[in-house]
């Protein structure tokens, strides 16, 4: 009876019109649980729907562009302001931070532990030691460039340097059993279940600290966009309802998020 | 094995405690895939068996091009597929994209070859057995197709079970054009890789477990329909024309 | 032109194998025709171009378009269906309705004494009764003309018999009868004229008593008769 019920309900809202908009986020920030805090408060006070399309940041700004979500909430401000400039969003609204952390086997056997990111990088490909890079154009993928380069290493990064072009999840199950180096947001570090001998080795670098933005889809590019209720998911995001959900969101007593939106 | 022990009786766990998110998506993925099945099915069976007994020019290029679409990765027909639907693209319009409609499109793309190429070989062969006599009798290309694939039809049944199986099982074509949303179009396939992606194991194990099962539990009801209806009447000798 | 059926120089290529050539024929109603000839001398071919299952790629074929054909094979091709339906199927293609078409094919099946075996599964029964089978199929189309391609020659001798005799009487209904066949003994129980082919030739044309004369025949063809001694030694 209950899978009759499930069934009729799973069908009824394949058809229903409830009243919903598209984002196109990335799979870290889906996979830390924020949205399954976040969006059943937004829908309360908002009654809307938040459909999320979780992929690369790569993917995600693409989707958007392509006009195929109304909202966009990534991780890469470069990326998102390049994203404005040629007309995908008419404006950026930052929303809050989260950092990054190195994880590695906890013998350490290129000695990174420390609060230096770039120095840390330095030790790694100075000892060849294995790190796994997810290669994928996301947000984390682009910050674990700029640190190369800010090693001065782009060119150099040791022979142990592996891209998957996978997502962070993978990464890390491939860095678990390789006894490798990863670079990965806390939140889906927190969440996963396979940690197998990897520990945080690096964290607190001001360099660190991951940046959201979030966009409503340009309505002149693309008129069937639902500019008005996306802009909702924008104002309450950015405003205390919304900026006080993300603070409250804690995985293992431990806040992930840092609002900053500063309305 | 651990995992595989724990995977074991978390399936079980998962199954005994009929959990609704579990259930919505299982009863998700069965509706998509025995839409794509249908579709599938209808199209591709008539395609496939008036295949097996037109000859034009130029049918060998069709059967090889065919054949090829066999062995079509399910991730370029979900690629392809977004292309369409995407709004920035020819069928945007419809604004399937990351729907139901978009994973049943996909899937029936997905499948309609495989429907079509295995329903050619079986009408070509009974044709070149019975064709004739058909053709004596008076029926016309199409009619005799559809008769043929009509003897066929307990061959031409595991083709459809076949079919089936390849989009139930898939999971390329229905993340791109589906997303994967939580509670919207996140299918068994689609919900066991976000598992494993973040590193729960034993609970993607447990997913294909289920899946596995329901899989197994719908053939099973097929083979008894079978049995039901062709058991107890008379069994077809094995050579045709023996002297009796 | 008079008659059911005419060929006119007609050849028959498949692929790099002429399988008949330069043949004229002329099938007339009421006529009881064998054809024979070793195996590949286009016996069967012949058949399937005067029924028209097979298209002549030279020469040309005339046919009196009120006739009504059918055709019976040497494996009796039935359905994954009863003994009745399969010979309702017939009727049915032919847009008669279902329904009447089973009262038919009833009526056909007690004719041929299958009665009994309505409603078993046709695969079921014998190569005897199958065969039996098709042609209370062809009996109930009514067929002017019929053709049947080597019909007795996968039987036992007691079927092979019950399916000349329904021949005989289809003959005797009216119907010509067009058949290729192996077994001289029966185109001489049942044949008016006989026609011998040699690689897709035809060799020799005859009416049937005078095929079964040594002389007449060796003077027409000394090719068919040096077969029908072989055959017949």
């Amino acid at each position: 009876m209950k899978l009759l019920v499930t069934v009729a309900l799973v069908l009824a809202a394949g058809i229903s019109h409830a009243q919903s908009i598209t984002m196109a986020s990335t799979t870290s920030t889906e996979q830390s649980g924020l949205f399954g805090q976040l969006l059943p408060e937004f829908k309360k006070a908002t009654g809307l729907d938040v459909k999320v399309v979780a992929v690369g940041t790569g993917q995600a700004i693409d989707t958007a562009r392509r006009g195929d979500a109304d909202v966009l909430f990534v991780h890469d401000q470069a990326a998102e302001e390049k994203f404005v400039a040629e007309g995908g969003a008419v404006k950026r609204w930052p929303v809050m931070y989260n950092d990054f952390v190195v994880v590695g086997p906890k013998r350490d056997p290129a000695g990174i532990r420390g609060k230096d990111v770039v120095a840390a990088l330095r030790k790694i490909s100075a000892a060849n030691a294995p790190f796994i890079s997810r290669g994928d154009k996301s947000g984390t993928h682009a910050a674990e460039l700029r640190y190369w380069a800010q090693a001065g290493l782009a060119a150099n990064k040791g022979s142990g340097y592996r891209e998957c072009g996978c997502g962070m999840g993978p990464a890390l199950n491939i860095g678990s059993s390789a006894d490798g180096y990863v670079l990965a947001d806390r939140g889906t570090w927190l969440s996963f279940r396979n940690p197998g001998d990897l520990v945080v080795l690096v964290e607190g670098d001001t360099r660190l600290f991951n940046q959201y933005g979030v966009m409503v889809v340009n309505p002149a590019k693309h008129p069937h966009v639902k500019a008005a209720d996306a802009q909702k998911f924008v104002d309450w995001i950015t405003g205390p309802a919304g900026q006080a959900a993300i603070a409250a969101y804690k995985i293992n007593g431990q806040q992930l998020f840092f609002p900053n939106a500063g309305r | 094995m651990n995992t595989f022990s724990d995977s074991a009786a978390t399936a079980l766990a998962l199954i005994a405690g009929l959990d609704p998110v579990l259930l919505s998506i299982v009863a998700r993925s069965l509706a998509v895939s025995a839409s794509a099945c249908i579709l599938a099915c209808a199209g591709g069976l008539v395609l496939g068996a008036w295949l097996g007994v037109a000859r034009f020019p130029g049918r060998g290029a069709v059967l090889t091009v065919l054949n090829t679409l066999l062995a079509l990765p399910s991730v370029v027909v979900g690629l392809v597929v977004y292309l369409l639907l995407s709004r920035s693209g020819p069928l945007g319009f419809l604004g399937w994209l990351f729907s139901f409609q978009a994973m049943v499109l996909a899937q029936t793309v997905l499948v309609l070859p495989v429907v079509a190429a295995l329903t050619r070989q079986v009408v070509e062969d009974v044709d070149r057995a019975h064709g004739e006599q058909l053709t004596s009798l008076g029926a016309g290309r199409l009619l005799r197709a559809l008769l043929l694939a009509w003897d066929e039809r307990y061959a031409l049944l595991t083709v459809v079970i076949a079919s089936f199986g390849r989009a139930i099982s898939e999971v390329g074509a229905v993340m791109i054009v589906g997303g994967n949303i939580d509670g919207f179009t996140r299918v068994m396939t689609t919900a066991i890789a976000l598992e494993t992606s973040k590193g729960d194991l034993p609970l993607a194990l447990a997913l294909g477990i289920v899946l596995l099962g329901v899989v197994l539990a719908l053939n099973a009801l097929i083979a008894a329909v079978r049995r039901w209806r062709i058991g107890g009447k008379d069994q077809p000798l094995l050579l045709e024309g023996a002297p009796g | 032109m008079s008659g059911l059926v005419q060929l006119n120089a007609v050849g028959v290529r498949f692929g790099g194998v002429q399988a008949l050539q330069g043949v004229n024929l002329r099938v007339a109603a009421g006529e009881r025709l064998a054809l024979v000839g070793a195996n590949g001398s286009g016996k069967s071919t012949l058949l399937r171009v005067l029924h028209g299952l097979v298209a002549p790629t030279r020469g040309s074929v005339l046919r009196d378009s009120a006739a009504r054909q059918a055709m019976v094979f040497q494996r009796p091709h039935m359905l994954r269906l009863s003994a009745l339906n399969n010979v309702a199927l017939g009727l049915w293609i032919r847009g008669t309705g279902w329904k009447q078409a089973r009262e038919f094919a009833s009526l056909a099946l007690g004719r041929v004494g299958l009665g009994d075996a309505a409603s078993r599964n046709a695969q079921t029964l014998s190569g005897g009764q199958q065969q039996r089978l098709a042609l209370a199929r062809a009996w109930s189309l009514g067929p002017d003309l019929l053709f049947l391609d080597e019909p007795t020659s996968s039987l036992d001798p007691h079927a092979k018999r019950e399916v000349e005799a329904l021949m005989a009487e289809f003959a005797q209904g009216g119907t010509t009868l067009v058949f290729a066949s192996h077994n001289l003994g029966q185109v001489k129980r049942l044949a008016t004229r006989v026609v011998y082919l040699e690689q897709g030739r035809v060799l020799a044309d005859l009416p049937a008593q005078d095929f079964f004369n040594s002389s007449l025949l060796g003077a027409t063809s000394r090719e068919a008769d040096l077969f029908l001694k072989g055959e017949l030694a």
